[in-house]
């Protein structure tokens, strides 16, 4: 059952992903990233994190895509490009994408380290353990957590500076 | 009956070539923007499949700590894409080529 359910999700999810590349019209590109983003959120709730799923939707799928959106179509650039993917790169891109498939999956395959961790049949963490894991961020990951502060400030302020257009 | 751990790390790796392709191979700056997010969200699938099926959090910690940094990643990343097109009006990434790149 949970296997079926898996199937699915990882289906639609990288269904989704080839359309995003694949897709002619940036707004369709968005909207399958939208899609992907929700059925990656449906993976974290498998794998027993459902915090991280609501906060992939809040965050993603409720903030940056609409964002990606809004300057889509704030840009007017829907006019489809005639040519979807770069010419001279294209067969030097192919190689070095299938040499890094290759790579992951022989280490998926062969990896000894990997098939320790999956034969150690540890219990997988059910309702997420949000106590937990909100004690471990404010007390060893305090300092991390102020810096990642900082940077969305410093982010704000800087995505202003750059779109404001020069009044003096 | 329970999904195995190396099937989480294959729709990873599998998500994570398909960001690569869309970075590598397209020609529209607003895409290979997205194919950024997907490649950043196929680690995230990575490290919150790590964390689960060890019976730690630590890797949940890291991977809310990748939304924030991309969450900021996508504002800086949009406004110099809106400040590039008020100087030359193109989205195609062979045709930015005003620092000589």
């Amino acid at each position: 059952m949970e296997l079926g359910i898996f199937l699915f999700f990882a289906t639609v999810t990288i269904i989704a992903a080839l359309m995003v590349v694949i897709a002619r019209n940036p707004v369709h590109s968005a909207l399958a990233l939208m899609v992907c983003l929700v059925q990656v959120a449906a993976l974290f709730v498998l794998l027993g994190s459902p915090f991280l799923a609501a906060l992939q939707i809040f965050v993603y799928v409720g903030a940056v895509m609409v964002l990606v959106l809004f300057v889509i179509m704030m840009l007017d650039v829907r006019e489809a490009a005639r040519v979807r993917f770069l010419q001279g790169a294209l067969i030097p891109g192919l190689v070095t994408l299938a040499l890094l498939g290759a790579q992951m999956l022989l280490l998926l395959i062969s990896s000894d380290r990997l098939s320790f961790v999956s034969t150690n049949q540890a219990p997988i963490l059910k309702g997420g353990g949000l106590e937990q894991l909100s004690k471990t961020m404010f007390t060893d990951y305090l300092l991390p957590f102020e810096v990642i502060s900082v940077i969305l400030l410093v982010a704000l302020v800087g995505a202003i500076v750059l779109t404001r257009s020069e009044v003096k | 009956m329970m999904v195995p751990l190396y099937m989480y790390l294959a729709v990873g790796a599998a998500l994570f070539i398909i960001g690569a392709a869309g970075v590598l191979l397209r020609r529209n700056l607003l895409i290979v923007l997205m194919s950024l997010e997907l490649m950043l969200n196929s680690v995230s699938i990575n490290l919150v499949a790590f964390s689960s099926f060890q019976g730690e959090f630590r890797g949940q910690i890291v991977a809310i700590f990748v939304i924030a940094i991309t969450a900021s990643e996508v504002a800086i990343a949009l406004g110099i894409l809106v400040a590039l097109l008020r100087n030359k009006p193109t989205l195609e990434v062979d045709e930015i080529t005003i620092m000589k790149g």
